[in-house]
């Protein structure tokens, strides 16, 4: 469903351009304003919506299949770890959805070069980075080393 | 017009931001400590990717902590799921060290549902897991972003660079800057194609201002395999695109409902029609169908026979499962975490699913390595448990020469989704800096030439636009040049037409191949004279190319493989049977890009789980 931007809310910020992984957000020269330049490869997958620091931006369902009177609007709210949603049916009917997305402080992840540096030996297997602890099992599983003939398949 | 040029020297190059480069990225760091790693995205890692929006269940989980499965049996599923065919060393390796990943995933903060009986991770179906996964990417992005020594956003890059001195040895890439259009060579030790798989390589069902709203996201714009196939490097199971049941227009996913909400599919009629077709089946397929669970493309060839019999619509019954408010919020956030557009759908409709069924219909083909299908690159197989001719040097290492790939790049192991793509970015990064250190100081070479060469090809298109806008008014009827969307609306029709796609309910034969292949050549002639007016549009024409490219091997494998493997993905109405005796092998092909020639080659198949 092609997003589309209020322009009385809109303060042409850019953030929806930055994250939209299609690059069809851009700031209209005229307007200074955001709008979606390319509707037909829009994937209403609400980054840009979920970005936008001014609650700008909406969807509207694609034209081919979607009546019209209907919204789905999100409030992400990261330093809370929730995103809300509110769903407004053609006839009027509401249904709101809140659930959690993170259990983290953002920003709380290691990097890999911040764990111990593995020894020559661990490279040498077929053992991955924090392996085999973080597979909760005691050792990789192997299958036993088969010799298998390299037979050719009919040419 | 002037363009810079700039030069970015690393040792380990990852090309693409999605799940499988995140893992690429991440796993990199972790052997390589004094490596210069440097990830390149067309978009931003932030959210890019088929996971951009989200995601709500993590597909690919074995639970060996719980016995719940080992990978032996994921080898057996996932072959059983592809008809026989997998690269059992590929899929087998990928099932070993996956649960490591979803562990760090729960570590890092991906919210994972639990089943308050037992305490374990809530299973939707033997192999998927529940999450909460709005935030799936930006969680997973940030461990990536991290662990590169430099993130290189907006890029679009459109050619891998080869050693000019090893024709076969991979040197780096070259794309552009879709802001400022600033030209970029990036030279590399060891390449990791993590790039997407594609949509829009068929006629999506949706028209006008909906042609968006596809399954698999419209940015995945088959660059795993337009990158690699120029190369030279051979290429397996192309034919096996997929093709996917799901909700009408939105294409809702419909695992959550059938697996853990227990809802079921009728015709209009109200009958389960997959039992009544199990004679027919059987015909096609044999003991194939006796599979359980049934194969994926064999539930969608039961579905499709019963649309074109007038038994539709085919009814998804969500209104028997939703009896408790757990589950209706179970069932909504299944798709406001990764396909919004659907609850759309329903809002727009007025279709309350505690109250009214839903349609379900069969996708147009999409073209993957990661789905519930297995197009991709012949790659190395792991050390310890590849066969000899599986194995011809580094773990996931293509045909080329310090060429690796992750996710939808990699062919013959199906069903990695997210958490199997970003464990085969792992499993490739580690063999890449085996590779890296291996060469030491044998850097590849790159004249400038061919860096001169290439530049003047990408930006060709923006050049046929100066020049060819000069001879009209106005608009998009230029007798001089097509437009990237022009393009693309004639690869659509040819590949729906000629290739088996929806409109032809997924039938082609050699003759529609043999001339949707004369189409295909016309429409590769006239790539070279799209014309891009500004830089988003000059990375619509690469991205077309890159779909064309994909589309010939789409095209000459399903011409190759003379037999219909999985009938519900497409049909070869001339050999509409599943053929064993002859068939039971990978297809190959290997492009020679100077001579334009495809050559087709068999595979042997080795089965190392019993």
């Amino acid at each position: 469903m092609p997003t589309y931007t209020d322009m009385t809310r809109c303060d042409g910020c850019g953030e929806c351009v930055d994250i939209c992984p299609s690059d069809i957000m851009h700031i209209d020269p005229v307007y200074r304003r955001s709008y979606n330049i390319e509707p037909n490869f829009c994937w209403e997958c609400y980054s840009c919506v979920k970005a936008c620091p001014q609650n700008a931006i909406d969807v509207r369902g694609y034209a081919d299949f979607a009546p019209l009177g209907h919204k789905v609007r999100v409030l992400r709210e990261p330093e809370k770890g929730v995103i809300s949603w509110k769903i407004r049916y053609r006839d009027g009917r509401i249904k709101e959805f809140a659930f959690p997305i993170r259990t983290t402080p953002w920003g709380s992840i290691k990097a890999a070069g911040e764990y111990e540096k593995p020894d020559a030996a661990a490279f040498g297997t077929q053992m991955l980075a924090h392996e085999p602890t973080a597979l909760h099992i005691d050792a990789l599983p192997t299958l036993e080393q088969k010799t298998i003939p390299a037979k050719q398949a009919k040419a | 017009m002037a363009r810079r040029t700039r030069f970015v020297d690393s040792d380990i190059l990852v090309i693409g931001g999605g799940f499988g480069g995140c893992g690429a990225a991440y796993e990199s760091r972790y052997w390589g400590r004094d490596l210069n790693i440097v990830l390149v995205e067309k978009a931003n890692v932030e959210r890019s990717g088929a996971v951009a929006q989200g995601l709500s269940a993590i597909n690919c989980y074995m639970g060996m902590q719980w016995s719940e499965n080992q990978p032996e049996d994921f080898v057996r599923y996932t072959r059983g799921d592809l008809m026989g065919l997998v690269r059992e060393d590929l899929v087998y390796d990928i099932a070993r060290h996956v649960d490591s990943t979803v562990h760090k995933f729960e570590e890092w903060g991906l919210p994972i549902l639990k089943n308050p009986q037992t305490g374990r991770y809530l299973r939707e179906g033997k192999w998927q897991i529940m999450i909460h996964g709005e935030s799936y990417k930006p969680i997973v992005a940030e461990a990536a972003r991290k662990s590169a020594t430099t993130v290189y956003n907006r890029i679009m890059v459109t050619h891998l660079l080869m050693d000019t001195v090893q024709p076969n040895r991979v040197a780096g890439a070259v794309g552009f800057n879709v802001r400022n259009g600033d030209f970029y060579v990036f030279r590399a030790k060891a390449v990791i194609v993590g790039a997407g798989g594609g949509s829009h390589i068929y006629r999506p069902r949706s028209v006008g201002e909906g042609m968006g709203r596809t399954w698999y996201a419209p940015w995945s714009t088959a660059s795993a395999y337009g990158l690699l196939i120029p190369t030279g490097a051979t290429m397996t199971q192309m034919e096996n695109r997929i093709v996917l049941a799901r909700f009408k227009d939105g294409y809702g996913p419909v695992g959550a409902w059938f697996l853990l909400l227990k809802s079921h599919a009728t015709n209009a009629a109200g009958e389960f029609y997959e039992k009544d077709r199990y004679p027919e089946i059987k015909g096609r397929v044999g003991h194939y169908v006796d599979i359980q669970p049934m194969p994926t493309c064999l539930r969608n060839h039961a579905m499709i026979e019963e649309i074109k019999a007038g038994k539709g619509p085919i009814y998804m019954h969500t209104q028997h499962v939703l009896d408790t408010p757990e589950k209706e919020e179970l069932g909504w956030e299944d798709f406001l975490d990764m396909t919004i557009g659907q609850a759309v759908v329903w809002a727009a409709q007025n279709i309350d699913p505690k109250e009214k069924p839903s349609e379900l219909i069969t996708s147009e083909p999409y073209v993957m390595g990661s789905h519930a299908t297995c197009s991709g690159a012949w790659a190395s197989g792991p050390e310890d448990c590849a066969p000899s001719d599986y194995q011809w040097g580094y773990n996931r290492m293509t045909t080329v020469q310090g060429l690796f790939g992750a996710g939808d790049t990699i062919g013959g192991s199906a069903h990695k989704f997210s958490a199997g793509s970003f464990t085969e970015g792992r499993i490739a990064a580690k063999a890449a800096v085996r590779y890296v250190q291996d060469m030491k100081s044998n850097t590849p070479r790159i004249d400038e030439g061919y860096i001169e060469e290439l530049k003047q090809t990408v930006y060709k298109p923006m050049e046929n636009y100066r020049i060819g806008r000069n001879e009209i008014v106005a608009g998009t009827v230029a007798p001089a040049y097509i437009t990237p969307l022009h393009g693309l609306q004639r690869l659509e029709k040819i590949m729906d037409e000629y290739v088996g796609g929806y409109s032809m309910f997924y039938v082609t034969s050699e003759n529609l191949l043999n001339r949707g292949l004369e189409l295909l050549q016309t429409l590769t002639e006239d790539f070279e004279n799209v014309g891009a007016d500004s830089l988003h549009q000059l990375q619509r024409a690469w991205e077309l190319k890159h779909r064309i490219v994909t589309a010939e091997a789409v095209a000459r494998h399903t011409l190759f493989r003379k037999e219909t493997r999985w009938p519900g993905y497409y049909y070869r109405a001339d050999c509409p049977k599943l053929d064993d005796a002859d068939w039971h092998v990978f297809t190959g092909s290997k492009y020679d890009a100077r001579t334009g020639e495809w050559e087709m080659s068999k595979l042997p198949v080795h089965h190392i789980v019993a």
